[in-house]
């Protein structure tokens, strides 16, 4: 093929107002599900960005069959989600990853079940394993909005939610309430994973809000820096994922993820101070020198 | 004119005597139940005043850190009342007026953060809403880190440091937030001789500056140096005031009851001759209490300066 050709073809996406349109949706998406990850990493909540993300299901599937817009349905699912994770821990002794392995599933299957049973065009692949190239304009307005309003909150409040999640009595010492401050996070959380939805689905949200912030945390020791990390790498895998999806057909969810984990491998092998490298080039510098 | 003079309180490193009233606390009649039921303290009452470095003493559970947590603001009394330099405890910290500096076990090590970064969130109070730092507050976290001498460490992660630097990284915290009580949680834990020596001189310096310091402590030995005043505290206050009065042998033991390590060498196990001293060895397992003297339980004997006038 001539350069030309090879030009042509690299170029190719971008001719499809519906590749362009994944792409910038997917990079907003993957921006702000970065900037929430540090958050989420730092605190073991982990396992809450999936509950919630397998949680917003049925909420989906009924806002569809009610015409809806699905990210009410979404929202309020995960919100319902996330109040019975906190009841059910506060009324039982159970620890906290069997109350939310419990919550989340039941309410994934209560989806599923939603999907199977009714009649309505909502299909379950699209909720399950996200379909941004067929995102439709409705769609898109509301994942801008969520999203540049999350970016919004966050921009003003990364400092206060920063020093709640490092170091609660100072925070209330100073003046910030946590629990609000709290509840706002996962406010915030429940949204972006709504938004997620569309570009990777329910069941690799989790990583969106996670293998971002794990990378960006290899690669820095202040949060300020890490936060940019993060919001860039998660912007650029998901516009590159979303790019590439249109030579691969479709799993765009699945290559998103996948170059969030080869970025993810990347730092861990190479970081200059925390990678495996570093720490095997230290470790020799120690033992290796002469006593 | 108001900008330098501003200035030149924060180059003194001590905006904290001019900007507040005078630091105090004044716990009067307290009780505070956990909402599952358990009261952790009934009916306790104590204040302190400025210029004070008061030791709070008692057994693990027994009620310390949830006064700690009350003087806070995170807890607050079923009955009774907490002011803090005359102030209602939510005022006070809205004005800034507490300082904490948090046990070691209690901060997220691994955070990614510089002590840069530790010591500014103490300023974040004298900030608006979006916690822009202003040139002041530069100046306070440079004067802070300088203070307990740590500048050198400013862009090193926390978790980076020896447990004695992790200690003052959190002291410059307290100080660059410039507020006149400071309230600290185990000090002296996983810090060497050396730190706790320069910790003390530093907690003495800010005495001198009017500050009110209330430290909770389980190393009973170094309660006699630096502090002087002392609460004894089992769900209540056993005992409170000066030192001297207070940190009796008889009141640790009503406070402790039979829980410290309790070691008493006298007469005949010491001596050959007819000498009625003893030496009274108290623990809780930190650095021992060290108690020489008669039977007479009624007076703290400071290592050393017994020994001279018998």
């Amino acid at each position: 093929m001539s350069p030309d050709g090879w030009l042509t073809l690299l170029f190719e996406p971008f001719s499809y107002g519906y590749m362009s349109k994944a792409i910038w949706v997917s990079a907003l998406v993957g921006a702000v599900c970065g900037f929430l990850s540090c958050y989420l990493i730092l605190k073991g909540w982990a396992l809450m960005g999936d509950a919630l993300a397998h949680s917003v299901v049925p909420g989906v599937a009924l806002a569809y069959m009610m015409a809806l817009p699905y990210a009410l349905g979404a929202f309020i699912s995960a919100i319902l989600a996330a109040l019975a994770i906190s009841l059910v821990r506060r009324i039982t002794l159970l620890r906290e990853d069997v109350v939310i392995g419990l919550v989340f599933t039941s309410m994934f299957a209560a989806g599923l079940l939603i999907v199977s049973i009714s009649p309505t065009s909502v299909n379950v692949q699209s909720i399950v394993l996200g379909n941004v190239l067929a995102i439709s304009d409705e769609d898109v307005v509301q994942v801008i909005i969520i999203a540049a309003v999350s970016l919004l909150i966050l921009g003003l409040r990364w400092k206060d939610l920063m020093l709640t999640f490092f170091d609660e009595s100072q925070a209330r010492i100073v003046g910030v309430n946590p629990q609000r401050l709290r509840v706002l996070f996962f406010v915030l959380l429940s949204a972006c994973t709504v938004a997620a939805l569309q570009t990777v689905g329910a069941v690799l949200v989790i990583a969106m809000v996670v293998t971002p912030g794990a990378t960006a945390y290899l690669l820095t020791d202040r949060f300020s820096r890490m936060i940019w990390l993060a919001m860039l790498i998660g912007a650029a895998t998901s516009a590159v994922g979303a790019y590439l999806s249109f030579f691969v057909d479709g799993a765009t969810g699945g290559l998103i993820v996948t170059l969030q984990t080869l970025v993810f491998l990347g730092a861990f092998v190479f970081a200059p101070k925390h990678g495996r490298l570093a720490a095997r080039r230290s470790s020799r510098a120690t033992s290796g020198a002469p006593a | 004119m108001s900008v330098p003079v501003g200035g030149a309180w924060f180059a003194l490193g001590r905006p904290v005597s001019v900007a507040h009233p005078p630091a105090m606390i004044d716990v009067a009649g307290i009780s505070v139940t956990y909402s599952n039921g358990v009261t952790a303290i009934k009916d306790a009452s104590f204040a302190l005043g400025s210029s004070t470095i008061c030791a709070l003493v008692g057994v693990n559970g027994s009620g310390k850190s949830t006064l700690f947590k009350t003087l806070m603001g995170f807890l607050t009394p079923a009955t009774g009342s907490v002011t803090i330099s005359g102030l209602p405890v939510p005022d006070a910290l809205k004005r800034g007026i507490v300082a904490y500096v948090p046990q070691s076990e209690d901060v997220d090590w691994s955070f990614p953060v510089l002590v840069e970064d530790v010591v500014m969130m103490g300023r974040y109070g004298h900030m608006n809403a979006l916690r822009l730092a202003s040139a002041a507050d530069r100046r306070a976290v440079d004067q802070a880190l300088e203070r307990v001498d740590m500048a050198v460490f400013r862009k090193r992660q926390i978790g980076e440091l020896s447990g004695g630097q992790k200690k003052r990284v959190f002291l410059a915290r307290a100080l660059a937030q410039a507020g006149s009580v400071i309230l600290l949680d185990e000090p002296f834990t996983g810090v060497d001789v050396k730190t706790e020596a320069a910790i003390i001189a530093l907690l003495h310096s800010l005495r001198r500056e009017g500050c009110l310091i209330f430290v909770s402590t389980h190393n009973l030995g170094s309660i006699p140096d630096f502090c002087d005043h002392v609460v004894l505290f089992n769900r209540t206050v056993i005992a409170a005031g000066p030192t001297q009065a207070t940190f009796t042998e008889a009141n640790l033991a009503r406070a402790f009851g039979g829980v410290l390590r309790h070691v008493r060498l006298g007469g005949a196990d010491l001596h050959d001759d007819a000498d009625g001293r003893s030496i009274t060895v108290l623990t809780d397992d930190e650095r021992p209490l060290v108690l020489y003297g008669e039977q007479d339980r009624k007076t703290m004997v400071t290592p050393g300066k017994r020994e001279q006038g018998a």
